[in-house]
C-alpha cells in the first residue's frame, strides 16, 4: 500500500473515534479538504520551489507510537537550559505526557482530545484549526485529519512565566522511516507572557518526515517569544507550520533557525485580528550539502495600528538552496499599518541559490509597508580590512559571516539558547 | 626596511603606478604627498597587499622578503600596518573581539603565545589611554556608526595594538578635529622607536607639525616626482602643486 492509500485509510479510521466534539468535525472537515486538495505540487502557487513529492512516495512504518523512545534516549537530545525549562516532549508525533516535564504552575497542559471536552472547550471550537483559512493545501489538512494525540498548553491570565517551554518533536528512525504529524494549541491569556522554543529531532539513520502545526493565540497584552531550532540529520524533512493569532496590543516575537535537514519547510502566520498588535519574525537559515530551506512568512493585518518587521537572512554553501517567500496582507480596515520586511542573502558557492519573493496585497492607503531583498556574496572590502591586521584568509571570512549572522542571534533573547546556537554556527565556521 | 624599486602597478588594465622607487629605513618617518588620485593610496593598497591591484612590474623589499609573494595577513604578521584612509564598518562584529583576534594571530605569526584575557586588557587600556580611545567605543560593531574621527582614532589605536614595523598612515589626519590630530600625532610618535619606519599620507602641513617628516615625497600620476626634507611641505602648502606639476610636464615633454 503507498503512502498516500495508508494516510487515506488511517484518516478514514480516525473519523471513527469519539473524542472531543469539535475535533471530529475538524477532522472531518479537513479530510474532505484533504481528498479535495491532496498533497501540494510544484504547481500550487505556494510549493513552486519545494517539492513534496519525493517525501510523499517513501515508505513509512506508520506503526510507531509514543513509547518507542526511552527517557535516556531523550536524555541526550535535551536543549540548553532545560533544568529550568518546562518540556513537552512529542514522540513520533504523539503528545507523551509521560515524557514530558511542567515545573510552571502558571501552565496548564494536557491532551487536546481532553481539552476539547471539558472547560476548554470554548478556546478549542474558536481557534484550533484557525491556520486552515491562510494555508489551503492538502499537508495543513492532513494534520489535522489525522489530529491524535495532540497537545493544549494554556497560559493563565497574568501569568509572568519565567520558565520557558521548550518543545520537542521526536521522531524515531532506528528502524524504518517514520511520518510524524505533531499538533499542539497554545493559549496565552490576557496579558501573560512565555517564551516557546521548539526544536526537531530524529534518532537514527532512516528517514523522517514531520508534518507539523502550533496554533497560537495570545489574548489582549500577552506577549510571546517563540524559537525555532531546526537542525535535524539531512535524512529528515519537515513541514513546520506555526501559525499565530493575535488579539489586541499582542506582542509576539519569532526567531527561526535552520541549519540542517533535508527538505524543510516552514510556514509561519501571524494573524493581527485586532488592533495594536505588534509582531516581529526573524529567520536565518545557514545551509550546506543540500538542504533545501523554504521559509513562507504571511502577516495579515485585519486591523489598524499593527506593527509587524520581518528581518530573514541566509547564508548558504554547497548545493543547499534557500526560499524566502514574504506575503504581507494590509486589509481595507487596517489603517496606519506599519508592516516592514527585509531578506537578505550571501551564497558561498556557485551552487547554492535562493529564490526570493515578497508578496505586498495592501487595500488601505494609510500604511507604511516596505520591503527589500539582497543576495550577494561576502563583502570583499571587509575581508581585506580583516586580513590587513592580521587575520588570515579562512578566519576572516568566518568572523564576517558570524557578523552577518549576529542581528539574528541577538534576537534571541533566552541566553542559553543563543548560547546553543552561537556556538554551532562558530563550530560550523571552524569545519569549513 | 622597505625598498620599493620600479613599482607599476594598476586595476583593471589602468596602470595607475607607473614606477614607483622609494626607501625607507627602520627609524625614519616619510611623507608622501600629492594632489587627488595622484596614486598615493593606491600605493599603500599595494603595499598592504589589497587583491584588486594587480603589479604589472618592480619589486618591493620588506625586511628582506619579498613583500608582494605575501597574503595580506602574513605582510600583517612581518610587520606591515595600513590605517585606511577609509575604515570599513563591519556590522555584527564587536570592535574588542576583532582587535583581540587581530592582535592573537598576529603574535601566533610572530611564533609568539596568545595572550590572555588579563593581559590583553591590560595593553589595551595603555593603549586606549594613549590614544584618548573612549571604551565604549570598543563594545560597539567595528566602526560602525562611528564618526569621521572615530574611525581615525580606531585606526591608530589597532597600529598601537598591533606592534607594526612600518605603519602606513592613510590620510589619518583628515577627518580629525586639531586636539584629535595632536592626539593621533602622539600615539604615533610614542610607538615610534628605532627599528619603526612611518609612510604618512596626507594633504596637510597640520600633521607634519607633529610628525615631524625626515622626508617629503610628492607624487604625481603615478610617480614620485619630487622628494625633498620637511621643507617641501612648507612649500607645498604655500605654493599649491602648480609648481611641480608644470615642471614634470616639461621634463615629460622634454
Ligand atoms: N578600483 C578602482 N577602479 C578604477 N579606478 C581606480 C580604482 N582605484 C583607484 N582608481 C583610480 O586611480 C587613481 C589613483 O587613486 P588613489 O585613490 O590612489 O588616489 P589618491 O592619491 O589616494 O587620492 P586622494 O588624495 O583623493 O585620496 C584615481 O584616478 C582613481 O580614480
Ligand atoms: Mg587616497
Amino acid at each position: 500500500m503507498s503512502t498516500i492509500e495508508q494516510l487515506n485509510e488511517k484518516m478514514e479510521s480516525l473519523q471513527q473515534m469519539e473524542d472531543g466534539s469539535s475535533l471530529k468535525t475538524l477532522r472531518h472537515e479537513a479530510f474532505s479538504e484533504f481528498r479535495k486538495n491532496g498533497v501540494p505540487t510544484t504547481r500550487h502557487e505556494e510549493w513552486k520551489y519545494t517539492r513534496l513529492g519525493g517525501i510523499m512516495n517513501k515508505d513509512y512504518n506508520f506503526s510507531l507510537d509514543r513509547h518507542s523512545i526511552s527517557k535516556e534516549d531523550f536524555d541526550a537530545y535535551r536543549l540548553p537550559g532545560y533544568e529550568e525549562a518546562n518540556e513537552l516532549v512529542f514522540i513520533n508525533g504523539f503528545y507523551s505526557g509521560e515524557m514530558s516535564k511542567i515545573i510552571s504552575e502558571e501552565l496548564v497542559v494536557m491532551p487536546l482530545e481532553r481539552a476539547a471536552a471539558g472547560e476548554y472547550e470554548n478556546i478549542i471550537t474558536t481557534y484550533l484549526g484557525h491556520s486552515r483559512n491562510y494555508l489551503v493545501d492538502g499537508i495543513n489538512a492532513m494534520n489535522t485529519a489525522l489530529m491524535h494525540d495532540g497537545v493544549f498548553v494554556f497560559c493563565k491570565k497574568n501569568a509572568d512565566t519565567k520558565h520557558p517551554v521548550y518543545i520537542y518533536n521526536i521522531q524515531d528512525a532506528r528502524s524504518s522511516n517514520v511520518f510524524s504529524q505533531p499538533r499542539s494549541l497554545i493559549y496565552v491569556s490576557q496579558n501573560a507572557k512565555m517564551q516557546i522554543v521548539e526544536t526537531y529531532i530524529t534518532i537514527g539513520q532512516s528517514e523522517s518526515f514531520t508534518n507539523q502545526v502550533m496554533e497560537v493565540v495570545t489574548m489582549q497584552d500577552a506577549r510571546i517569544e517563540y524559537y525555532k531550532i531546526q537542525k535535524d540529520h539531512v535524512q529528515t524533512n519537515a513541514v513546520s507550520t506555526t501559525h499565530i493569532i493575535q488579539q489586541e496590543r499582542g506582542f509576539a516575537h519569532a526567531v527561526t533557525i535552520s541549519m540542517d535537514g533535508g527538505i524543510v519547510r516552514n510556514n509561519l502566520n501571524f494573524i493581527m485580528c485586532a488592533d495594536h498588535g505588534e509582531s516581529h519574525m526573524y529567520g536565518l537559515y545557514f545551509l550546506q550539502c543540500n538542504t533545501h530551506a523554504d521559509n513562507h512568512t504571511i502577516v495579515d493585518n485585519i486591523r489598524p495600528n499593527c506593527l509587524s518587521n520581518q528581518l530573514y537572512k541566509g547564508i548558504l554553501s554547497g548545493h543547499s538552496t534557500g526560499v524566502f517567500n514574504g506575503k504581507i496582507f494590509v486589509r481595507q480596515a487596517a489603517q496606519k499599518t506599519n508592516a516592514y520586511q527585509s531578506n537578505k542573502n550571501i551564497l558561498m558557492s556557485d551552487t547554492a541559490t535562493v529564490n526570493a519573493k515578497p508578496q505586498l496585497e495592501i487595500f488601505a492607503d494609510d500604511v507604511k509597508c516596505s520591503h527589500g531583498c539582497t543576495v550577494g556574496h561576502l563583502d570583499d572590502e571587509g575581508l581585506f580590512y580583516l586580513q590587513s591586521r592580521g587575520i588570515p584568509e579562512t578566519k576572516a571570512r568566518a568572523l564576517l559571516i558570524h557578523a552577518f549572522a549576529m542581528d539574528i542571534l541577538e534576537q534571541i533573547y533566552l541566553d542559553p539558547i543563543r548560547k546553543y546556537i552561537d556556538q554551532e554556527i562558530s563550530e560550523r565556521l571552524e569545519n569549513e | 626596511m622597505l625598498s620599493i624599486k620600479n613599482l607599476h602597478a594598476g586595476i583593471e588594465g589602468n596602470e595607475i603606478l607607473k614606477g614607483i622607487n622609494l626607501d625607507v629605513k627602520a627609524g625614519e618617518i616619510h611623507a608622501i604627498m600629492g594632489p587627488n588620485g595622484s596614486g598615493k593610496s593606491t600605493l599603500a593598497s599595494v603595499l598592504a597587499g589589497r587583491p584588486e591591484y594587480e603589479v604589472t612590474e618592480g619589486s618591493v623589499t620588506f625586511l628582506g622578503k619579498d613583500l608582494l609573494e605575501l597574503s595580506p595577513e602574513k605582510r600583517a604578521g612581518e610587520g606591515l600596518f595600513l590605517g585606511f584612509q577609509y575604515p570599513v564598518e563591519i556590522a555584527g562584529l564587536s570592535t574588542i573581539n576583532f582587535i583581540k583576534t587581530a592582535v592573537n594571530e598576529v603574535r601566533k605569526y610572530r611564533g609568539e603565545e596568545p595572550l590572555d584575557s588579563v593581559s590583553f586588557l591590560k595593553m589595551m587600556k595603555e593603549k586606549m589611554a594613549l590614544m584618548n580611545m573612549d571604551k565604549a567605543l570598543l563594545n560597539r560593531a567595528l566602526n560602525e556608526g562611528f564618526s569621521g574621527g572615530e574611525k581615525k582614532r580606531n585606526e591608530v589605536f589597532q597600529m598601537a595594538m598591533l606592534e607594526p614595523k612600518l605603519s602606513i598612515l592613510d590620510e589619518t589626519d583628515s577627518g580629525l578635529d586639531i586636539d584629535a590630530i595632536r592626539i593621533v600625532a602622539n600615539g604615533v610618535n610614542k610607538i615610534k622607536k628605532e627599528d619603526h619606519a612611518v609612510l604618512v599620507v596626507t594633504h596637510y602641513q597640520r600633521l607634519l607639525d607633529f610628525i615631524v617628516p625626515d622626508f617629503v615625497h610628492v607624487l604625481y600620476k603615478g610617480r614620485i616626482v619630487k622628494s625633498g626634507g620637511k621643507e617641501l611641505a612648507l612649500e607645498l602648502e604655500e605654493r599649491g602643486y602648480d609648481f611641480i606639476k608644470n615642471e614634470y610636464e616639461v621634463e615629460a615633454t622634454a
